[in-house]
């Protein structure tokens, strides 16, 4: 705490991990998070924990259902198709009510797509992912900072409620060097309460079952409804919203990670030109900051959604509005970056129609 | 009078859901009086991935986890590093480990992960309702392969124990069966040397277990101790394929 | 005089034990028991050695043997 270090964004999501406790990590190279196993195989073992490299994504994903099932704080890490690998393992985990986590180094896709830095995973990591009615506590940091300081978060979310929690990253953000701070002292995981549904060593207590199926008729239905309740009480309490400039702006920009950096130089270049822009940055994706994008459709006469996919965060903006005004998009895809010229263009074109008293047409 | 044989503390007095002559009953009071004798059931944990024997989360009394189909060697994996000093077991299917799972039995027996697998192989696939198994013997009938299992078009049937004794993270690999008493007997010595294995910190241990399906077989018990006797001895002999201790004396 | 006891809630009828007992102690009931399975029954007291052959061979630990 207090030092200033230079480091990846990879390595940052790795040692920030190990910093918030974390002793068991499984994983499978796959490229732009590579980095994140490198670093725990030297990383794990300097602190008394573990690391394997599993012989597949799908291993690793079980790997850790197991580790976590004894109330160790776990860590896995891929990139898209390593992600989606492993979601049948995430779904068990939220059926079981184990709180892993994981992250995605997203790139580009579909298919092997690409190895640059891409949000088109958006909808996989918001939607629950894997198959069945779940959700998963999902961040997404813009700085190496941030990817060094959300692991904590993520544990202490994932374990108060019981859910997998995720840090939804970039290729871009994985792979750049910026300055970090770890904002917290070092957990020893072995101060932390041992949970009271962890499987291991018994002393005589009853018997301890980790499971995600109840086939009694009726009974799945209700444990499914009281996880439900703790999903509504993260979506009351845990969503996240960062807010530059929205106190005059006419014109809202939303965007997250990488995405919301670009969209920092478009701001900057829209208010020197005396535009009235403003920025809301979702800092949890799920749960979505309704409430606060809501606030602001009352204040603001449109947004814009900036995005590195073809259009998924802003289903949830419009949800979030309820048509009380134009939403608007501008998205590059497939490993494509932003620039800031191109976000203000696009600004200044914007308020250019609504200036001339055009109908604004969303999309 | 003195009661001759006891229900091991390591089986819950629930009634099992296994069918009449199945062999899953005979495998899971054994691994129960292994747990027993060991004296370890304080720190047993088991695993159970998908397939007929899912449901031996409520008959083994000591900690148990479900899990995916075929993924009970990683389970097994992340719960033994983290405590190692729980005796950790997978108890799974012929589909579950030798199909859908062959990539974590393979794996962990080549890092020579410490843990047990009990591996049932009945040549067929029980919960789905008797579907062609890796295991599934040349000729033999089943939903998937109704003329009986063509090499031709289906290929051949693995021999696992084979397979994995040629590994040398593999340290104690056994292939008995329950189709007969004596045969049952034989498989709980197996079972404890294989639990034994583990005890010592040796690493992987593996034993087979050729088992009765008589529901998915369409035979009756009595003709599915036969078919085991007849049939699946010649391609699944019977004997040690692993043994350290072998080895060194 | 070793004997053993079926429990007919357990018994499942699979007739494993009739064939595990090496002196043809135990046939099938002729009745359904509580279940709906045909139970096994013990049929020769005079002849049970008490090996319990039968019980290593029951897959629902439906047998008691006492000696």
């Amino acid at each position: 705490m207090g030092e200033k270090l230079l480091m990846k964004g990879n390595e940052a999501l790795a040692e920030g991990a190990v910093r918030a406790g974390c002793r068991f990590f499984a994983g499978y190279p796959i490229t732009p998070q590579n980095e994140v196993p490198e670093y725990m195989s030297w990383r794990l073992s300097e602190a008394g924990g573990t690391f394997i490299q599993a012989e597949s994504e799908v291993a690793a994903i079980n790997m850790l259902y197991g580790a976590a099932a004894t109330g160790t704080r776990t860590m896995t890490s891929s990139s898209s198709p390593g992600i989606s690998l492993k979601q049948e393992g995430v779904s068990y985990c939220a059926g079981a009510d184990l709180p892993i986590f994981f992250a995605n180094v997203v790139r580009g896709g579909p298919g092997l797509g690409n190895i640059s830095g891409s949000q088109g995973d958006y909808f996989q990591s918001t939607r629950g992912g894997g198959h069945g009615d779940y959700r998963v506590f999902v961040m997404a940091p813009n700085s190496v900072e941030e990817m060094g300081n959300f692991p904590l978060k993520c544990y202490e979310t994932a374990e108060k409620y019981r859910v997998p929690a995720m840090i939804l990253a970039d290729g871009i953000l994985g792979q750049m060097m910026e300055p970090i701070e770890f904002k917290f002292e070092a957990i020893d995981p072995k101060q932390l309460k041992a949970p009271d549904w962890a499987l291991g060593v018994n002393e005589g207590r009853p018997k301890r079952i980790v499971r995600s199926y109840d086939l009694r008729e009726g009974a799945l239905e209700h444990l499914t409804l009281s996880r439900a309740k703790r999903y509504k009480e993260i979506e009351d309490k845990e969503a996240l919203c960062e807010e530059k400039m929205t106190e005059d702006a006419d014109l809202i920009l939303v965007a997250y990670g990488t995405a919301s950096r670009v969209c920092q130089a478009a701001l900057k270049m829209a208010r020197e030109s005396g535009l009235k822009v403003g920025l809301a940055r979702p800092i949890t994706l799920w749960p979505f900051p309704k409430k606060k994008l809501s606030e602001l459709s009352a204040r603001a006469k449109s947004l814009l959604v900036v995005e590195m996919s073809l259009g998924q965060m802003i289903e949830d903006v419009k949800l979030a509005v309820e048509c009380r005004l134009s939403v608007h998009l501008h998205a590059r895809c497939s490993g494509a970056v932003l620039t800031g010229e191109e976000v203000f263009q696009a600004v200044q074109g914007l308020l250019k129609k609504s200036k001339k008293g055009e109908a604004l047409c969303s999309r | 009078m003195q009661q001759v044989n006891k229900k091991p503390k390591s089986l819950t007095e629930a009634r099992m859901h296994y069918c009449p002559g199945c062999g899953h009953g005979i495998a899971h009071r054994l691994v129960a009086e292994c747990i027993d004798e060991l004296g370890v059931q304080g720190r047993a944990v088991g695993v159970a991935p998908v397939g007929c024997s899912v449901f031996a989360d409520d008959y083994f009394n000591c900690d148990m986890i479900q899990g995916p189909h075929g993924r009970g060697p990683a389970i097994a994996t992340g719960i033994k590093r983290c405590r190692p000093q729980c005796v950790v077991f997978s108890y799974q299917g012929d589909g579950d480990l030798a199909s859908i799972g062959m990539a974590e039995t393979i794996h962990s027996a080549a890092r020579s992960e410490n843990i047990t697998l009990v591996f049932i192989n009945n040549s067929i696939y029980g919960m789905t309702g008797g579907q062609m198994a890796p295991t599934t013997l040349l000729g033999q009938k089943s939903t998937t392969s109704p003329k009986g299992r063509d090499a031709a078009v289906n290929g051949y049937p693995i021999r696992v124990c084979e397979l994995l004794s040629q590994l040398e993270g593999a340290r104690y690999l056994e292939r008995t069966s329950v189709h007969s008493a004596a045969h049952v007997i034989k498989t709980k010595k197996a079972l404890k040397k294989a639990f034994q294995c583990q005890l010592d910190n040796k690493g992987f241990s593996m034993v087979e277990v050729l088992s009765m399906c008589p529901t998915n077989l369409g035979i009756t018990p009595k003709e599915c101790v036969k078919f085991i006797a007849e049939k699946m001895l010649p391609q699944y002999p019977l004997g040690v394929y692993k043994d350290l201790d072998a080895k060194k004396g | 005089m070793p004997e053993i006891k079926v429990d007919e809630v357990r018994c499942k009828g699979c007739e494993l034990c009739t064939a595990a007992c090496p002196k043809q102690c135990i046939v099938m009931s002729e009745t359904f028991g509580v279940t709906g399975y045909y139970p096994a029954k013990f049929s020769k007291p005079e002849a049970c050695t008490g090996c319990a052959l039968c019980a290593q061979i029951c897959p629902d630990l439906a047998i008691e043997v006492y000696k």
